[in-house]
């Protein structure tokens, strides 16, 4: 319990520190931070329609997140979510305008299920095989792959295959029955509001995730090849496969990410393919430490900092910009987390010292 | 002439209290011994020391005057000199490089020549030869020990501290250092060395303390203290070193090797036309100088190296070309050389260490890991092997050598397999730990276990097999009777030459 609580100090003391030199930055630059920090919250939470929109963008943070921390408890890099992500897209919006004729349910789950795979083959089975039988490390494939899935969503809608009438390079749309419904009630306070259904689907999938990390042996052995892959083969546990496998089902949430997003929010693909989710789900999983469920909280946090960024702009005339700068920040704090256990016994040894001193003196 | 003093220093953990009332007075120009079980809280002494830890309360008085060291630098320059158990060198640099570093000379420029130079003097003046310009990485285990101990006199050490010092050497290593170390102590250099090895303290030191749960119970002059007493002392109970066994019970052939062949890492024939049985009831044990032949052996019964010729029969059945996991499964058993390695996985706690290899009830059912049951296993099997502290919610890497082997042994012993596999299974535990591993072994044996047990220290050999096979270049060179056996016979066949045939040749 203890431990737990130690893992959850870092990530929040990095948040602190980062809102912190942000607020400082701010004051140096002639702007009132807390306005600006008020504002950002109200963009963020401020009404049920800033609450579904940034519930809405955590979506993808949320399932991109899982499927980075997932790898990385496998002692693995996963850097090209990205492309798996995309991957995810291209079949979610093919198979959500081909069948219209289809019940929703099934609709949605056939392109769910296509994006899934999708996002294992590209970010797992090729680098899984390419590791394993030629040594070529996972953060160079998965990388590349990332890009070459870039450039096919460009080649497929700029005259390709995918690309609807007209001279837009985007994607016919979806069908109606491919699309996720809204969760906000059209009454009310609601009126205005939507939240995507994948906001469910998010949370189902960290839960699912989680269930499967700590509560199955197959999430056991990948956590055995992650930690000591020389005791995982000691105790029997081909390496290989499961490294196959890890990136498979860290592909598999990045590409589900890619459908939930199309069939949620974008309805089409369009060619202004850098969605930037890919990177900042590594940041992501790193706050939350790989841990599920703290990745959900970790994805509604980097979501409300960019949804509510805008009416910071707007309410404070603080840049937008500033929570990339506050972003940056608290990545370098999680990663630099030794920084804090140092400055820690440091103050603690000085005030013992004091209080020594005092002791003495008295 | 240095003397250092140590009066009711305590350090606590949370939950533990590593070091409660230690008092030690080292004399000048004596070598101070401190003797003690793992776990007995040497290290956490030796931390306090260095500057690595701050004590709770207590004082320490180096020259009679108190220090407190809040950074290991302070406690450097105040003349403490640690050689650690695990050498803090950084092998792509040079042996002068390593010694200078953190007080090199010159300012923003480094002078290699005129360190190298210093460095060369300063370990011909101690009697310790050293190339200044070797890189450490290809220097062996004992060179970068005189390394770490030039190091230390280059920042004027004016008393030297080493944590065992020889669990990494071999005994002709420890000779030599034995001599490097009598020669500093002509010079007035008091000495503290840790150990839990009983003839070494008799050897080397002149007083020797011992400590137990962490705290200092007695110091006396080496002269005056007997074997036994200290054995005794230091484990808190009395201990039988090197009781032979009773008979064994040979059954039926649990393992048969036939013409074994395997290759090591570089490709290259480790293994060549090895034929053995091993029977039920009966631990055989393997002799032999480390590299010859045994984790190549070892891997290739167990699963993690195939074999490039032969055959190797596990109760009838021929598991030659079996899977890591189908050997498991039908009772191999196998506690490797380096538990910290491959034999656990030091993050997870300890409940996941002991179902390590053993993915089934109560640990997990079909797929599915069941916490409950796995806890009430894993709380009763650490109890029965006296592991401290038996938590089963406690990390791996929180827990002292001797605890983490117990715990491997736990978890290979608790199936009551057909085949144990047993590499060095002693290796840096102290002579309580030792003792319950024997026990432990010969209690498997008794049920009806066949025991592999492969190890350098003669002794484990010589007090534990009921046959002893001795390995020599990838070829048994002799096998014989466990009873009788002598050392000066194994210590011949453990360099090539079969007892048996020089008869015949006379």
């Amino acid at each position: 319990m203890k431990n737990k609580l130690q893992q959850m100090t870092v990530p929040l003391y990095a948040v602190l520190t980062g809102l912190i030199l942000g607020a400082i930055i701010m004051l140096i630059s002639g702007y009132n931070p807390l306005s600006a920090y008020g504002s950002l919250v109200v963009g963020a939470f401020g009404s049920a329609s800033a609450i579904g929109n940034t519930l809405t963008s955590a979506v993808p943070l949320i399932l991109v997140g899982l499927g980075i921390a997932v790898a990385f408890r496998a002692g693995l890099f996963n850097i090209g979510a990205e492309g798996q992500y995309w991957m995810g897209a291209i079949v979610a919006v093919w198979i959500g305008y081909h069948f219209p004729t289809l019940t929703p349910i099934l609709h949605i789950t056939l392109a769910l299920l296509g994006a899934m795979l999708a996002g294992a083959l590209w970010g797992g089975v090729i680098p899984g095989l390419t590791k394993s039988l030629v040594g070529a490390h996972e953060v160079i494939t998965t990388m590349m792959l990332s890009y070459i899935a870039i450039f096919f969503v460009h080649y497929l809608l700029e005259q390709g295959p995918m690309m609807a009438p007209g001279f837009v390079p985007q994607s016919r749309p979806i069908a109606a029955t491919a699309a996720l419904p809204n969760l906000f009630p059209a009454t009310g306070i609601f009126s205005n509001a939507t939240l995507s259904s994948g906001f469910l689907i998010a949370l189902a999938a960290a839960a699912v995730t989680h269930i499967v990390l700590f509560r199955t042996t197959f999430g056991y052995r990948l956590r055995t090849v992650g930690h000591n892959p020389a005791a995982a083969k000691y105790a029997g546990m081909s390496v290989t496969r499961f490294t196959i496998l890890s990136l498979g089902l860290s592909g598999l949430l990045a590409g589900l990410a890619g459908g939930v997003q199309m069939l949620g929010v974008d309805q089409q693909l369009n060619d202004s393919v850098s969605s930037g989710f890919g990177y900042t789900g590594i940041v992501v999983s790193l706050l939350a430490r790989n841990n599920p469920y703290a990745v959900i909280l970790a994805g509604i946090f980097f979501a409300a900092l960019s949804v509510g960024s805008q009416t910071m702009q707007i309410n404070s005339g603080v840049s937008a910009n500033m929570t990339d700068v506050i972003t940056g920040i608290i990545v370098f704090f999680v990663a630099a987390d030794r920084l804090y256990q140092y400055g820690f016994s440091r103050i603690r040894s000085r005030v013992r010292a004091k209080s020594l001193e005092r002791t003495e003196q008295g | 002439m240095t003397t250092l003093s140590i009066n009711h220093l305590r350090k606590t953990f949370p939950g533990v209290v590593a070091n409660d009332d230690v008092n030690l007075h080292i004399a000048a120009g004596e070598t101070h011994a401190i003797l003690g079980e793992n776990g007995a809280g040497k290290s956490t002494l030796i931390k306090m020391i260095s500057g690595l830890y701050r004590p709770d309360s207590g004082e320490m008085l180096l020259n009679d005057k108190v220090v407190t060291f809040s950074s290991p630098r302070e406690a450097i320059r105040a003349g403490i000199g640690v050689v650690h158990q695990h050498f803090m060198l950084i092998p792509a640099l040079s042996v002068a490089e390593n010694v200078v570093l953190g007080s090199e000379p010159g300012g923003f420029h480094f002078p290699k020549r005129l360190a190298s130079q210093k460095v060369r003097e300063l370990s011909l003046r101690a009697g310790l030869p050293l190339d200044p310009t070797t890189r450490v990485a290809d220097l062996s285990v004992g060179m970068q020990q005189r390394v770490e101990i030039v190091k230390a006199l280059y920042r004027q050490a004016r008393i030297l501290i080493l944590d065992e010092p020889t669990a990494v050497l071999t005994p002709q290593e420890t000779e030599d250092l034995f001599v490097v170390l009598r020669k500093l102590k002509e010079e007035g250099i008091p000495i503290v060395f840790i150990s839990h090895k009983l003839d070494e303290v008799r050897a080397i030191a002149d007083t020797v303390t011992v400590m137990r749960a962490g705290k200092t119970l007695h110091t006396q002059p080496i002269a005056s203290a007997s074997a036994n007493e200290l054995a005794t002392m230091m484990v808190g109970r009395e201990v039988s070193l090197n009781a032979r066994t009773s008979a064994s019970h040979p059954g039926d052939v649990t393992l048969k090797i036939r013409d074994l062949s395997v290759l090591d890492d570089r490709k290259l024939q480790a293994i060549k036309g090895v034929s053995f049985e091993l029977r039920a009831g009966e631990i055989l044990g393997v002799a032999g100088v480390d590299g010859n032949g045994q984790t190549e052996l070892v891997e290739a019964i167990v699963g993690m190296r195939s074999a490039v010729s032969g055959s190797i029969h596990f109760a009838g059945q021929d598991i030659t070309r079996d899977s890591v996991s189908t050997r498991i499964a039908l009772g191999i058993s196998y506690v490797p050389q380096d538990r910290q390695h491959d034999g656990l996985v030091l993050p997870f706690t300890l409940t996941e260490n002991l179902m390590l290899r053993d993915l089934l009830p109560p640990y997990a059912k079909r797929g599915w890991l069941t916490p409950r049951s796995a806890e009430s296993q894993s709380r009763e099997l650490l109890a029965r092997f006296d592991v401290r502290p038996p938590v089963p919610d406690a990390t791996a890497q929180s827990l002292s050598g001797g605890n983490q082997q117990k715990v491997i042994l736990a978890r290979e012993v608790s199936r009551a397999p057909r085949l144990l596999i047993a590499v060095q299974p002693t290796r840096g535990l102290d002579v309580g730990a030792i003792e319950s591993i024997h026990h432990e072994l010969e209690k498997l044996r008794d049920q009806g276990s066949a025991i592999l047990l492969v190890s350098l220290e003669l002794d484990e050999i010589l007090a534990l097999s009921d046959r002893i096979c001795v390995l020599h270049a990838g070829s048994i060179v002799v096998t014989l009777p466990g009873e009788g056996a002598s050392r000066d016979t194994i210590g011949l066949a453990m360099t090539g030459t079969d007892p048996n045939a020089k008869e015949v040749l006379r």
